[in-house]
């Protein structure tokens, strides 16, 4: 598909078309490296990353749809960067509505506004607002341009045989069903799950007492980009409203119903307009273009890996949606995943890598479970109690700054740093660092120019390979040897890291054998990673901070990749 | 630590201004005007584990007699 041609697809109407795999006439099932089941963002984010990687995937799902209404639409800059790494960010962000601010209301009264992106000097915004047909239609674009990535519409897993070595499945198909083997099977096949059913597991949690109304409306509408959030408006008394704009003239409104709504009715659209049109004014006119009546719950799987079967996204854990972390935290999900998958697949780690997946995720998960959780209790107060201190906070929050802090529609969806990994090498406290890069953390960006001149250092550090970054005082001698040295460590060491060098800006960055060298053109990397001339960092493939030093060493880095890799 | 050895001058004073505090006020008002007072006041305090241990003494010797309404979801 052309970039010209793609601009025209109506991705919600899409049908993608079910054709017949020679492997339905195979004698005996044929066996695969991964099967993921689910095409949703999460489980095409995995098959992309894993394709990017050189590991063959077979895609599965069982309809021949892309998302059918806006559903998620708030993608996060964690997300943004790593579909950049994937190669579809760019077409994200054209096509989404970029935004850094949200304000609070209170009534009549802004009492609150946060931006969520206060400093310069990263590649993306904190949050585009973007359907998730198109998401999920930009994926799928990238997706069916690699070779080593086969996607199956209508193929539905009707039956699984985990087992020690592989996964055997039954997959049904509008032309009868066949048989299929993986080493190793990712389940991302949404909050319902059908092989977590199948294997006779549970997402555990609770749901909360309410109901909201979600309307897109297309309209013509001067609200800024922001996310904008009101607590008992005039327009909608005693209950908030959510609105968020999106691209296409789309307006996305959630307004909160109560517990005693009737969910049948409040969708009629004789219900939904009043609604509309007193948040809008009168005159002004609209169309519904979407309108949907949900509740939710916060619940998740107790661990995420059973055996060959990996859990990855909805199916996984659920959140409510105030703080957009439902599919943020799922393609985080599936970006841990991918690389672990990889080096345990081309044996270049133990199976035992693929348990940091499930610990990581978990913690990760549980992050997201609380914080939107807290959401949902200010949002929804569960007793007098609470909707007393809610209301108290609300009417403080005017004068009193302290309040203002405690104001809660969603704290928005941030990356995990995976400070208790296992993979993880701890800090030698004399080596001082200050700054929130520790082990674990997500690593920060920022711009710099490399031998093809600008651009930005996470989308420089390429797919697949951890990244040893050395930063150098700009005598690149020194750096230099010390980064030759590196690849030491045999063929394996050599397969999995990418020596990166960085020198001081007015050092123009040059070409050295084997070696990327980028300029820091702002002097930010450097001091975003707290670094000195001599300073190492470890990166894994996810781009996650997992060891630091002041001084380089050899000894020291290969330690760090082998617990990094499941070896410790 | 939480002080709880007298720690205000003039009591009947300050008893006597926190029942004024809710004159005339509905039992719906006085929640509210309690749950303000105890943020600006929390908020004044600040010490995390001073406001924990307030809350846990506040909270000692009742015996639940109510019930929040939890739904336990499982899919």
């Amino acid at each position: 598909m052309s970039s010209s041609a793609a601009a025209a697809v109506d991705y919600q109407r899409l049908v993608l078309d079910y054709t017949r795999s020679p492997e339905q006439d195979a004698p005996a099932p044929a066996r695969h490296p991964v099967v993921i089941v689910g095409a949703g963002p999460v489980g095409l984010t995995a098959a992309i990353d894993l394709a990017q990687q050189g590991v063959p995937v077979l895609l599965l799902d069982d309809d021949n749809r892309l998302s059918s209404g806006s559903r998620a639409i708030c993608f996060a800059q964690r997300t943004l960067d790593i579909w950049d790494r994937l190669g579809c960010g760019q077409r994200m962000v054209d096509k989404g509505v970029t935004w850094n601010r949200g304000k609070v209301f209170f009534r009549e009264d802004p009492v609150y506004s946060f931006d969520l992106l206060p400093e310069e000097g990263h590649a993306r915004p904190a949050f585009i607002n973007l359907q998730q047909y198109y998401a999920e239609g930009f994926l799928l674009e990238r997706a069916i341009s690699l070779p080593n990535l086969e996607i199956r519409w209508k193929n539905r897993v009707e039956a699984l045989e985990p087992g020690p070595e592989g996964v055997t499945l039954r997959v049904a198909t509008p032309e009868g069903s066949y048989g299929l083997r993986c080493d190793w099977l990712v389940a991302a096949d949404g909050a319902r799950s059908p092989i977590r059913k199948a294997m006779g597991l549970e997402s555990k949690g609770r749901s909360f007492r309410d109901r909201f109304l979600i309307a897109d409306v297309r309209m013509e509408a001067d609200f800024p980009a922001e996310r904008w959030f009101w607590f008992d408006p005039p327009f909608h008394p005693n209950q908030s409203v959510l609105l968020h704009r999106q691209p296409d003239g789309i307006w996305r409104i959630d307004f909160q119903l109560g517990w005693d709504a009737d969910p049948e009715a409040e969708r009629q659209p004789e219900r939904v307009i009043p609604r509309v049109q007193a948040l809008l004014g009168p005159g002004r006119t609209f169309e519904l273009e979407w309108v949907s009546v949900y509740t939710f719950s916060c619940l998740r799987m107790e661990r995420f890996r059973h055996g060959r079967v990996l859990f990855a996204g909805d199916s996984a854990h659920g959140v409510s949606p105030f703080g957009a972390r439902g599919a943020n935290s799922g393609v985080q999900d599936a970006e841990n995943l991918a690389w672990k998958l990889r080096l345990v697949l081309e044996g270049l780690a133990p199976e035992a890598l693929l348990d940091s997946y499930d610990q990581e995720r978990v913690f990760a998960a549980d992050e997201n479970i609380r914080n939107s959780t807290r959401s949902t209790d200010f949002i929804t107060p569960k007793s007098e109690a609470s909707r007393a201190f809610r209301d108290a906070t609300l009417e403080l929050a005017r004068d009193c700054v302290f309040a203002r802090r405690l104001v809660n529609s969603g704290r928005l969806s941030r990356p995990s740093t995976y400070t208790d990994s296992a993979l993880n090498t701890p800090e030698v406290a004399a080596d001082g660092f200050s700054g929130p890069l520790v082990p674990g953390a997500p690593a920060a960006d920022a711009p710099v120019r490399g031998v093809a001149g600008d651009g930005w250092f996470l989308s420089a550090l390429g797919s697949g390979a951890f990244i040893g970054l050395l930063f150098s005082d700009g005598d690149t001698a020194v750096a230099e040897e010390a980064l030759r040295a590196l690849p030491a460590g045999g063929q394996a060491l050599r397969q999995m890291l990418r020596p990166v060098l960085v020198v001081p800006r007015g050092v123009p960055a040059h070409r050295v054998e084997g070696v990327l060298v980028l300029e820091d053109t702002e002097g930010l990397l450097a001091r975003r990673y707290d670094a000195r001339p001599g300073t190492f960092y470890l990166l894994r493939p996810d781009q996650h901070v997992c060891a630091r030093w002041r001084r380089f060493d050899p000894a020291c880095l290969r330690q760090a990749l082998a617990r990094a890799t499941g070896y410790a | 630590m939480l002080n709880t050895e007298p720690n205000i001058a003039f009591p009947d004073d300050f008893y006597e201004a926190l029942v004024a505090l809710h004159q005339d006020l509905t039992p719906e008002q006085s929640r509210l005007v309690n749950a303000k007072l105890i943020l600006l006041l929390a908020n004044h305090v600040g010490d995390a584990a001073v406001l924990r241990q307030a809350m846990a003494l506040a909270r000692h010797g009742v015996v639940p007699a109510g019930q929040d309404p939890v739904l336990q979801a499982v899919a």
